[in-house]
């Protein structure tokens, strides 16, 4: 066990773990984040995914200890002083969940590739997104909220 | 208490309500036991609070189809409330009659009749209290969004009273009448559809934004104080029998709580999450083969299924005489069509925790069947029914694979092992290869067309692999039951369905078997209800066939079918064959059908290269609702890659609730048909499932996003303006024709015909 620092969602937590820890099962279990969210254990998913200094990586397979000081953001910490982010309105204008359950892993992913790609093309969509996938099949959906938040963001 | 409060409500959290507010009790964590909500007093199913809100309790769970957002929408109509001013608390059984749960799509088709009237019956009973409160007969009130005014004769003056004015934080005291839920009524009629002023509106659903704010508070998050963390460990082959746990080998990994096995189920129990994971790799456990091979590998499942001695077989059901109309047919084709195993694999494994507090037992669940679940738990574990309470909260989807859930009934068993409350957490592997499987289905077609090219004799002729299908949460059925050596006698036989289409065809005839794996028990291959469990495998093969009949006949897919239904037969269902026609009619109309036969055949525009487009139609009936799905793929013929480019459902499900909502589910449960058309299939060797992670077992992705995506809401009653224009349901229609559309859709484009699915992964086309 050692003490390890995160900075999530802009607050400094402390915890006692085991470096070689999935970053997931820190954040769910002892920072009682519910954000991510266990899929697969074996990053092909994306349900779990946080955002690292603004990549979109996945906590099921990041040790805690490869964290460093680095900025953690979940989906808890998307909103700003109250207000949903713009791919959040959108997912709600565009009212895409089905379960719910992957979203996390396709908002931060979206969030993700915004950043990067301010005006993607539908092509470029289904390229970014495609490793983060949804059982319920929400991908059309999501495709119109990110191209309806790109607008919003621009 | 505002909207979001009330979403966040449910037997678990109460939130934002103040301790003497009258839902705080009903809401409130009492300490058990947990009698059944009385379905015939209406104080179980509504609460009306002095703020004038009310609170719908119905005993449904909502997988994420927005059936919350409408029963709100048609509870608060028929009670004459703002539906803003509604909240809804579903599927925990201390709080919420008993309902069943979901399943078959039943959602507003069949429960949402009594929800209704149990609503009208409460509009009427405050209509009562307001007269008698104002002094002049109901007929001189009117109520609109919970205020009751006198319209005539005011002589108390007092101008209008508020529901929560007349009831608020008191019980109604009403007893209602029926035999069961589904039949439960008060004596108020309910309205004329016409007068729903929510019905047909698309309030956004309740349960989104915290799905997207992270607020939402899923069964998975559940935890209590002193919760431990457990993991299976499941037999490395099926049918393999625990020899010995080697407990040493996990010794240096610290906060162990037990190692339980019992018969052949092995968990460990740690304090902490990811060290419980760590343990179920490493804990040495060895384990003996079973004598005989449990089931044939999947490569070799059809041609066992052809040929293996079925284990019931269905009775035939045949109209006119089809050998006699075959040997006279101008032309007679015939068609073997396979579809394999698939499994629901949810993208989140199985998972519940377990409270055993206060002697009773508490288990939160993502369990589409609370109910069911209840009663296995207390079976199982020898308890009073009244000691144990299942509350539903919002998780993974689970389309069937809820309704055996496994992961409730181990966190129950080793919370009453432990004596503390457990989280079980199944892994992927184990989802993807354990869960409840679709059964595989053999079929074969025959058919035959006059001169004219019309059908004149059609045989279906299925075998499906469906010998022990899975019940609704039996305790002698679950996986850790069967593991734990309870063999139920007679197991549940399958079946194997019949196409569900209207199609006049004089002489039509259906024979069917289900045929058992060598291994019907403690098998991962076991068969449960996967979203519609057999109709798209039988429509499939059903509307495959008629397009090759329709090759055949050298028509038009379209105008072949629209024949077929607009023929007349003695055992003619004009609602039904009405409501066909109108659908495949919106299908074609809004796709741009351009009548000509398949193949296509030509160079199309628009085809370039290594590119060919098609366009293929199909249709299905589940219940009373009916679906036209037109796909247009754009294959590849160097890399066999299918694309689905564009789809166009056409839906009928009778009286619409929430047309986005309803959008929204058509659009996702087209593409999972899509998902299981192109990609899906459970693979194995002759011991044990080999397909077990996204890598190995592939799911549709965001590259097969279709470009476009029309769903036309079709209203083809007969006498569509009728006030009592029927809600069916809409959870799982869309997917029956899916897999035909796109069989079709490629023959159109190649002349090549899909007869084994899924196609993307055959490599049928690159020959």
């Amino acid at each position: 066990m050692a003490n390890i620092t995160l900075r999530v969602n802009g607050k400094a937590h402390t915890v006692d773990v085991e470096p070689s820890t999935p970053l997931l099962y820190v954040l769910r279990n002892d920072l009682n984040l519910s954000g991510p969210r266990f899929g697969c254990g074996l990053g092909q998913c994306g349900a779990c995914t946080v955002l690292l200094k603004g990549e979109a990586v996945r906590s099921c397979i990041r040790p805690v200890s490869a964290v460093g000081n680095d900025e953690i953001t979940t989906l808890e910490g998307l909103a700003q002083n109250g207000k949903l982010h713009p791919i959040q309105q959108a997912w709600i204008d565009e009212q895409v969940p089905q379960c719910g359950f992957c979203q996390n892993g396709q908002i931060l992913t979206a969030k993700a590739l915004l950043d990067k790609t301010p005006n993607p093309t539908d092509a470029q969509i289904r390229q970014g997104m495609n490793g983060t996938l949804c059982r319920c099949m929400t991908y059309y959906r999501i495709n119109a909220a990110i191209k309806r938040a790109a607008k919003v963001m621009a | 208490m505002n909207r979001r409060d009330f979403v966040k409500t449910t037997g678990a959290l109460v939130v934002g309500l103040a301790a003497n507010d009258s839902l705080f009790a009903r809401l409130a964590q009492p300490p058990g036991p947990y009698p059944d909500p009385d379905f015939l007093q209406l104080d179980s199913w509504i609460v009306i609070r002095a703020d004038n809100t009310a609170t719908f309790f119905v005993g449904k769970t909502d997988l994420g189809q927005g059936t919350g957002t409408a029963f709100r929408q048609i509870m608060s109509d028929e009670l004459d409330i703002a539906f803003d001013k509604t909240s809804c608390v579903m599927g925990s059984t201390h709080n919420t009659v008993d309902q069943g749960g979901s399943g078959g799509s039943d959602a507003l088709q069949t429960d949402g009749y009594p929800m209704r009237r149990v609503a009208a019956e409460a509009r009427r009973v405050l209509l009562e209290m307001a007269a008698k409160q104002l002094g002049v007969p109901v007929s001189h009130l009117a109520v609109s969004d919970g205020v009751v005014s006198v319209t005539e004769d005011n002589t108390t003056g007092v101008g209008s009273l508020t529901y929560g004015d007349l009831i608020g934080g008191r019980q109604f005291n009403v007893t209602l009448s029926g035999k069961n839920t589904d039949t439960t009524t008060g004596i108020a009629k309910l309205k004329p559809v016409q007068e729903m002023k929510n019905v047909g509106k698309s309030p956004q659903r309740h349960d989104i934004p915290g799905k997207v704010d992270g607020t939402v508070k899923w069964a998975v998050d559940m935890t209590a104080p002193g919760m431990v963390h457990a993991r299976n460990v499941k037999p490395p082959v099926a049918g393999a029998t625990l020899v010995s746990i080697n407990e040493a080998s996990i010794r240096n990994i610290p906060g162990l709580v037990k190692v339980v096995s019992k018969g052949n189920y092995v968990a460990v129990v740690f304090e902490r999450e990811e060290n419980a994971i760590r343990a179920a790799r490493q804990l040495k456990v060895e384990w003996k083969k079973p004598a005989t091979a449990p089931f044939p590998s999947s490569e070799n499942l059809f041609t066992y299924m052809r040929t293996a001695t079925p284990s019931s077989t269905g009775k035939p059901v045949e109209t006119g005489n089809v050998d006699a109309a075959l040997a006279n047919a101008s032309t007679v084709i015939e068609a073997e069509y396979d579809v394999p195993f698939q499994g629901h694999t949810s993208i989140g494994p199985a998972h519940a925790m377990a409270d055993p507090s206060n002697g009773q037992m508490t288990i939160y669940t993502n369990d589409m069947k609370s109910y069911g679940m209840r009663n296995g738990v207390a079976q199982f574990l020898g308890m009073p029914r009244d000691q144990v309470r299942v509350i539903w909260m919002d998780g993974p989807q689970g389309y069937g694979r809820t309704a055996a859930d496994d992961a409730g009934f181990e966190a129950a068993y080793l919370a009453k092992e432990i004596g503390r409350p457990v989280k079980v957490q199944w892994s992927r592997a184990e989802e993807t290869a354990w869960d409840t499987k679709g059964p595989a289905y053999a079929v074969k077609m025959r058919g035959g067309l006059d001169a004219q090219g019309n059908v004149v004799a059609l045989h279906y002729d299925a075998c499906a692999a469906d010998h022990n299908h899975l019940g609704y949460n039996e305790h002698e059925t679950v996986l850790i039951s069967q593991l734990m050596g309870t063999r139920k006698s007679p197991v549940s036989q399958g079946r194997a369905s019949l196409p569900s289409d209207m199609y006049a065809i004089a002489n039509r005839k259906s024979t069917t078997r289900v045929v058992p794996l060598p291994m019907p028990f403690e098998t991962p291959l076991r068969t449960g209800n996967l979203r519609d469990p057999d109709g798209p495998q039988v429509q499939f093969a059903l509307e495959s066939f008629i397009d090759e009949l329709a090759h055949k006949a050298k028509a038009d897919p379209v105008e072949f079918r629209l024949r077929m239904l607009q023929a007349s037969t003695q055992d003619d269902s004009g609602f039904k064959r009405a409501r066909s026609i109108a659908c495949i009619k919106a299908a074609a109309e809004k796709f741009g059908w351009d009548p000509r036969p398949s193949p296509r055949g030509d160079k199309p525009s628009g085809s370039s290269g290594d590119i060919l487009t098609g366009r293929g139609i199909a249709y299905a009936y589940r219940s009373q609702t009916v679906v036209a799905t037109i796909v247009e793929v754009e294959v590849n013929k160097q890399t066999g890659r299918i694309w689905a480019k564009r789809i166009v459902v056409a839906h009928d499900c009778g009286l619409v609730i929430n047309p986005e909502a309803l959008v929204r589910v058509v659009e996702a449960g087209a593409l999972y048909g899509l998902s299981r058309a192109l990609h899906e299939e459970v693979k194995f060797d002759a011991e044990k499932v080999t397909s077990v992670d996204w890598v190995t077992h592939p799911t549709l992705r965001h590259e097969d996003t279709p470009e476009r995506i029309d769903v036309v809401i079709v209203n083809g009653d007969p006498n569509p303006n009728r006030p009592d224009l029927q809600h069916y349901g809409a959870g799982e229609t869309m997917v029956k024709p899916m897999l035909a559309a796109v069989a079709n859709a490629v023959f159109d484009a190649t002349g090549v015909r899909m007869r084994r699915v899924p196609f993307a992964t055959r490599g049928s086309l690159r020959r």
